[in-house]
């Protein structure tokens, strides 16, 4: 650490320094703070102020509007989330142990393999994946668009754990199996009480992930079982009547705040998985 | 309890690979402490893998009291392993990590509450019951992975390398704190170290490894005295036995080996008559400690003169090192007695004690643990120069 270093002076760099991170902190923070004002303005005081301008009169009508509009699709989001993040999740965690501490056979080749589905672009699987859920008789539910993700999820959750669990001794395994625990027990008992960590990092990027997904969303799903990514496109896309843009921004925010709401929640989390190379068994 | 046999055992990762095993025969009675030893690489925690079954043999039989367990799985086999990094599950306590293995085994909670009573007395550990593994020193996670390995009271104990860990202090006191408990405990173990002096001080058995073949299998004793080739000569022993490259000669009808340390010679007869050695590149091993100051007592035997060029005190003992036959020398002599470097000094060797070794194969030359006392000790030639 620089604890020995001189005491910060007030010179020209330093100035220089903080004027460029405020003014990248100010251009970060602009939208968010032009949507949030918007969101709770009345129509005439948008017609009339800038975009900046404090609210005349600060009225929650738009955000009352838009979780009237929004609700059933936020809900429909959660339905697909949940279960999504869930189990990519868990299949991700079993995988992860099974690449790292029961190789078999090709094992390095598997996971290689699957490591291209991390960087496959979303487009190049919308007609594999349309037509194999029209087989399955999945197209345009739930279900189907759940299964999307969960497959498309797990070659980064798989990533997350395996090298998260390389990183544990092997011996560890071994001396639960000299105690005559099998499988799944040392997996339970053993395994994923240390995974804390890596469960989270993989919890937070996949639920930031399935949420905020827009294009399988529209691609896989119809109607009334769409998720709030796409129901927010079509609000704000609608052609008739007057724009609301109050409603528009309360609807975008309310998209916007369960991820959020996630990272504030894990987190510490986060930061802490993502350098669990270097935690010891 | 019971015995280890180990039969033919072969251990190959894949047809055109070198063997990682070749024929590994060994055996060990009830109770019986051995020790596998060998450089980084020789097999030994293989082999360790292999008995405990945590690695498929390819051949031979793997028999524990009768049973063969070669096919069996690791929770069969009836074993407790002791890791070099302990393997102490993190997120459990103590006492969890003890009651694991006999959870599994369905055993009911008061014979382990019992069992985990029984443990942590023996070994002093009561009062870390509640601890996690990561709150514990390196000397406390060690004894209650040797915990977890007592409770399940298993035929056979495997311990990988349980005392490298630790600091050299902790290192001497665990060792001899182990040989207490075996000797009360009478558990047949099998131990795998590198350390040559943690194989003679704890073994009954040594087996000494290299290359997955066993050197030799023995005794400490036997390995010590009795080594079987110039690898298991050069690797047990600290300070290392002293190898002289020379060639025999034949003088007066018996073979002589000719040392000279630039200031003086002299003729060391050798206690074998095979006539194959005359004229033969050989290596002449001796022991840092049968290379002693020459006295009164032990008139007779061969002496010679040389400088001392290196001393190196250790406290109970000074190395004093010379060069004989243009090679560095080390002999182990009592500190009160020990020269200053380039003083000469009378160095004197006991020709039984001498071991000859094929300059090329490295194979013992002479038959093992048959040397014979030389006679005629009397009639050796000193030649001096000076």
């Amino acid at each position: 650490m620089t604890s020995l270093a001189a005491k910060p002076s007030i010179s020209l760099s330093r100035i220089a320094i903080y004027a460029v991170l405020i003014g990248a902190v100010l251009i970060y923070l602009i939208p968010l703070v032009v949507m949030l004002l918007t969101s709770f303005k009345s129509p005439e005081d948008i017609g009339t102020g800038n975009l900046l301008s404090w609210p005349t009169e600060v009225t929650t009508i738009g955000w009352v509007k838009a979780w009237a509009t929004v609700k059933g699709y936020f809900v429909n989001s959660i339905m697909i989330t949940v279960p999504a993040v869930l189990i990519s999740t868990a299949i991700g965690a079993l995988n992860g142990y099974v690449l790292s501490m029961w190789r078999f056979k090709g094992s390095q080749m598997f996971f290689g393999l699957l490591l291209f589905g991390c960087f496959l672009p979303f487009q190049t699987v919308l007609l594999p994946a349309s037509f194999t859920l029209g087989k399955m008789g999945l197209a345009s539910t739930t279900t189907g668009l759940v299964l999307v993700h969960v497959v498309y999820g797990l070659a980064f959750t798989t990533l997350f754990f395996r090298n998260y669990y390389v990183s544990i001794p092997d011996a560890l395994v071994k001396a639960a199996r000299l105690d005559g625990a099998g499988f799944f027990t040392i997996f339970r008992q053993i395994i994923l009480p240390m995974s804390t960590p890596i469960i989270m990092v993989c919890l937070i990027w996949q639920f930031t992930q399935i949420w905020n997904d827009f294009l399988f969303g529209v691609v896989f799903s119809s109607g009334d079982s769409q998720p709030i990514t796409v129901a927010l496109n079509n609000l704000v896309n609608t052609s008739t009547g007057a724009k609301e843009y109050n409603v528009d921004m309360a609807a975008a925010m309310i998209a916007g705040l369960p991820t959020l709401l996630v990272y504030v929640v894990a987190g510490k989390y986060f930061v802490r998985g993502l350098t669990a190379g270097a935690v010891k068994g | 309890m019971a015995t280890l046999e180990l039969r033919n055992v072969n251990k190959t990762y894949g047809a055109g690979l070198p063997d990682t095993l070749k024929n590994i025969e060994l055996s060990i009675k009830e109770g019986e402490f051995l020790i596998l030893v060998g450089p980084s690489g020789c097999g030994k925690s293989t082999l360790m893998n292999c008995i405990a079954g945590l690695e498929t043999i390819t051949g031979g039989a793997i028999m524990i009291g009768d049973q063969d367990v070669s096919g069996m799985s690791p929770k069969d086999r009836d074993i407790a392993m002791v890791f070099q990094s302990y393997a102490l599950y993190p997120t459990m306590s103590v006492r969890e990590n003890i009651e694991f293995g006999l959870k599994i085994r369905k055993m009911n909670q008061s014979d382990i509450d019992a069992e985990v009573a029984r443990v942590a007395k023996l070994l002093q550990i009561e009062h870390l019951l509640n601890r996690k593994p990561g709150q514990l020193s390196g000397g406390q996670q060690q004894r209650v992975a040797m915990g977890r390995a007592l409770a399940r009271r298993p035929k056979i104990y495997l311990f990988d390398e349980p005392l490298s860990n630790l600091d050299a202090k902790l290192r001497v006191e665990m060792r001899t704190e182990m040989k207490l408990m075996h000797q009360r405990l009478k558990t047949t173990t099998v131990y795998v170290t590198h350390d040559q002096i943690e194989a003679m001080t704890l073994g009954d058995k040594v087996a000494v490894m290299k290359d997955g073949i066993i050197q030799q299998f023995g005794t400490p004793k036997q390995i010590y005295n009795d080594p079987a080739n110039l690898f298991v000569a050069s690797f047990i022993g600290s300070p290392p036995m002293n190898f002289i490259p020379l060639r025999l000669q034949r003088k007066d009808g018996r073979l002589v080996a000719l040392l000279d340390s630039g200031q003086a010679r002299c003729e060391l007869p050798m206690s074998m008559s095979d006539a194959g050695l005359e004229d033969r590149e050989v290596i002449l091993g001796l022991r840092p400690e049968q290379i002693v100051l020459a006295s009164g007592e032990t008139a007779g035997m061969p002496t010679i003169r040389a400088e001392v060029q290196v001393t190196e005190p250790t406290g109970p003992d000074t190395l004093v090192f010379v060069t004989l036959n243009e090679s560095k020398v080390c002999s182990r002599l009592a500190p009160d007695v020990a020269p200053a470097v380039g003083e000469t000094l009378t160095l004197q060797f006991d020709p039984a004690k001498v071991l000859l070794f094929d300059a090329k194969s490295g194979e013992r030359l002479g038959a093992l643990g048959k040397s014979q006392p030389v006679e005629n000790m009397g009639n050796v030639t000193r030649l001096n120069r000076n």
